[in-house]
């Protein structure tokens, strides 16, 4: 089954991924690739820039070096040609202020005429400086197509379709778990400022269906019927379960959890386990675990990778992985001499 | 009134709403409408009642509850920005002045000269008054993008940071249209200005109070649906999700950017339609309209009111602006008249910051939330020890579970 997977075509690849801060690398030209429905797992002592990279790969924080494509398409790597792009924002009112006034020198345009003429050209200024600050995708593609490139942002990344949750919990805690769930959902729903002003049909129609959705999703993790609690009254392991439907939400192709079993008793990391498998074989997701349980790590993954100093040091099978030696000494320090 | 106050959006949870009160969240609308006007008939009535109407005529009160209507306006959007969506504006009457200016543009012969067009002397003040009414969608256009140009410098910045940079802007403003003499007149303001006018009544006048105050009620009604529309969409969980936690925010898909600008434009369109309101009925707009205080007052009501719940923040706006303006003013009479022995040397109005400053400090001693609070504003307050106490446990469960392997 194992092999299996793993052979499938990557849907994430990083390459050669380095982030520095300051002086000290915390991940060091790490390449990783993740297979389609496959679940691999990152391990590595504390402070081994499991987190760095996971947060790299979602946009959170920009790498030094090297790029990430998910779904053949690059969304993370140095900026490229961004001073074309800042032209690209002045430029435009720049040449119509230059044409108006030209045309006003001449004596064709003026009076009232020039004054809205030259509103204009302050509308399309903030128009342009507005859609570069908003970034919405199309623009962002229309950009990359002429080699202007900037690394997507976690909120890009979500719509691409990555999901995560956090190692610790962070949950709208005063929303309850059914709105946490729709907050989850907001990149699937198209309502937007005139259609909740006017409460359209359309919109009701999308909203009805998204809370069908998120009871489901609710009911998917085992948070049947607490749909009306706050999210911050719910369990522990509940608030765990309840981060996932909402990572879930937005109908992610890669689920990213960190740490998912952090705090949870051998009860609760069994269902976490089920909850995984069940992901993975049910709804065809792609999972990336960071996970320090290792009973855990190594019953669910297709392979493991295992970062230290910010370096891969291993990569593999469970078993593999187990036996290696560096791994072994990553762990539990080298061998006296 | 308690049945009103408690509409906040899924108060009780599904389940636990009584009948008037679902029904109350099903037509949402309807009911904010119904609400409305029924305070609006109640509060003139009070007016011509005995304690009332011995402190100050019947078209005194009715008036005032007409200024009043313009602080709920502001309190209501100044609720989306920072009770909603969580960004502290500490220079709201920015957007208030530039609502105002607005329409005295449009609406006076000082500022026809300055924008090159005659519309009131062409149109007279019958007809030019019926400019009134789409000069409200303009001035909140107008104020929205102004919005938008303060919101986008300060995407990155939180709290603290935000609310220095939202003062400072609040400050410009003012002092903006203090200093350009050509084109505002300075500190004597933009004078003359058109009253608003509609086909059957005519213009309105200063004397009879009631044509505007009918129009606030309408107003206010229509803010009042259109925020509690927002906040319930997709748009709403947004803002209440970056409100919460911004990062969490991003990471679920919710473009931060898009959603704080909108939060923006939306609570500065809401002061710019209660500038143009304030400006056709004051008929002058001067830069001493829009200090500090005022940004400071709204922040309060909404404050007072109890964050995020719309009807409790139009309730605080309307007590707080009824206590200064009136109720200081009538115990002043009062006493004086009465002769009662040290409280008689007492100038009330004088006292009122002390006042307000008093009952601020009590409020965030005694009831933080606020008088009428947020269903989910009141569990971030009272369920704040035990969240943290929670969370040290599970921290301390994770250290202990981690050493033993």
């Amino acid at each position: 089954m194992s092999d299996n997977v793993l052979s499938n075509p990557p849907i994430l690849v990083a390459d050669q991924v380095t982030r520095r801060f300051g002086g000290l690398v915390a991940v060091n030209k790490v390449d990783f690739t993740i297979p389609e429905r496959s679940i691999v797992s990152l391990i590595g002592p504390n402070g081994a820039g499991k987190t760095t990279f996971f947060n790299v790969l979602l946009g959170v924080i920009d790498p030094t070096d090297g790029s990430v494509e998910f779904m053949d398409r690059r969304m993370i790597a140095r900026p490229e040609r961004l001073a074309v792009e800042s032209l690209l924002w002045v430029l435009p009112a720049l040449l119509t202020g230059l044409l108006a006034f030209a045309l006003a020198e001449a004596g064709i345009l003026s009076g009232r005429l020039l004054a809205v003429v030259g509103f204009l050209v302050l509308l399309l200024l903030i128009g342009m400086l507005l859609l570069a600050i908003i970034r919405p995708v199309w623009y962002q593609t229309r950009l990359a197509r002429v080699g202007i490139f900037r690394s997507a942002r976690p909120n890009d990344m979500v719509e691409a379709g990555v999901g995560r949750t956090f190692q610790n919990i962070r949950l709208f805690k005063n929303m309850t778990a059914v709105e946490n769930v729709l907050a989850g959902m907001h990149s699937k729903l198209h309502g937007n400022l005139v259609s909740a002003m006017f409460n359209s049909r359309g919109m009701r129609v999308e909203e009805a269906a998204a809370e069908r959705r998120a009871d489901e999703l609710l009911t998917l993790v085992g948070l049947r019927g607490k749909g009306n609690e706050a999210a911050r009254n719910l369990p522990y392991g509940d608030q765990r379960r309840l981060e996932i439907a909402r990572a879930l939400a937005s109908d992610p192709k890669l689920l990213l959890l960190d740490e998912p079993a952090a705090g949870m008793n051998p009860k609760e990391t069994q269902d976490l386990v089920a909850l995984i498998s069940r992901l993975r074989n049910d709804l065809g997701l792609t999972i990336l675990l960071i996970e320090h349980d290792m009973k855990l790590v190594m019953g669910i993954s297709d392979r493991i990778t295992v970062l230290d100093h910010g370096e891969k040091i291993a990569e593999g099978t469970p078993e593999e992985v187990r036996k290696d030696p560096r791994v072994i000494e990553a762990y539990l320090g080298a061998p006296a001499a | 009134m308690s049945v009103v106050t408690d509409l906040s959006p899924k108060a009780a949870g599904g389940g636990r709403m009584t009948g008037l009160r679902l029904t109350a969240s099903r037509h949402r609308s309807w009911s904010i409408v119904l609400g409305i006007a029924v305070v609006g008939a109640i509060l003139p009535v009070l007016a011509y009642l005995p304690p009332f109407s011995l402190a100050q005529p019947a078209n005194a009160w009715i008036d005032g509850y007409t200024n009043a209507g313009v602080f709920v306006l502001l309190a209501l959007g100044l609720n989306l920005v920072v009770g909603v969506a969580g960004l502290l504006d500490l220079g709201y009457a920015a957007f208030f002045a530039i609502g105002a200016y607005t329409y005295a543009y449009v609406a006076s012969p000082f500022g026809n000269s300055v924008l090159g067009i005659n519309l009131v002397e062409s149109l007279g003040t019958e007809v030019g008054g019926l400019v009134f009414w789409p000069m409200l969608l303009v001035g909140a256009l107008v104020a929205a993008t102004f919005g938008i140009l303060l919101g986008a410098p300060t995407l990155r910045l939180r709290g603290d940071y935000l609310a220095i940079v939202t003062l400072g802007f609040g400050e410009i403003v003012p002092i903006v249209f203090l200093n350009s003499d050509q084109l505002t007149n300075g500190t004597n303001g933009i004078g003359g200005l058109l009253r608003p006018s509609l086909p059957i009544i005519g213009s309105f006048s200063a004397i009879n109070p009631w044509p505007y105050y009918i129009t606030m009620l309408v107003l206010v009604s229509f803010v009042m649906i259109m925020c509690y529309r927002l906040v319930e969409s997709r748009l709403g969980r947004a803002w209440e999700a970056i409100r919460e936690d911004e990062l969490a925010a991003a990471a679920n898909g919710i473009n931060t950017v898009t959603v704080k600008l909108l939060a923006f434009a939306l609570g500065a369109s809401t002061a710019g339609i209660a500038g143009v309101f304030n400006a056709s009925k004051l008929v002058t707009v001067s830069p001493d309209q829009f200090t500090f205080i005022v940004s400071f007052t709204v922040l309060s009501m909404v404050v007072l009111g109890g964050m995020g719940n719309f009807w409790g923040v139009a309730v605080g706006a309307f007590v707080i602006y009824t206590i200064n303006n009136v109720l200081l003013k009538t115990l002043n009479q009062f006493f004086d008249q009465t002769g009662f022995p040290i409280l008689k040397d007492i100038d009330f109005i004088q006292l009122q910051f002390l006042l307000y400053g008093l009952a601020l400090v009590a409020m965030m001693l005694l009831r933080p939330e606020g008088l009428f609070p947020n269903s989910r504003r009141k569990r971030e307050l009272h369920t704040a020890i035990t969240a943290d106490e929670q969370d040290s446990l599970t921290t301390a469960e994770g250290t202990t579970e981690e050493g033993q392997r």
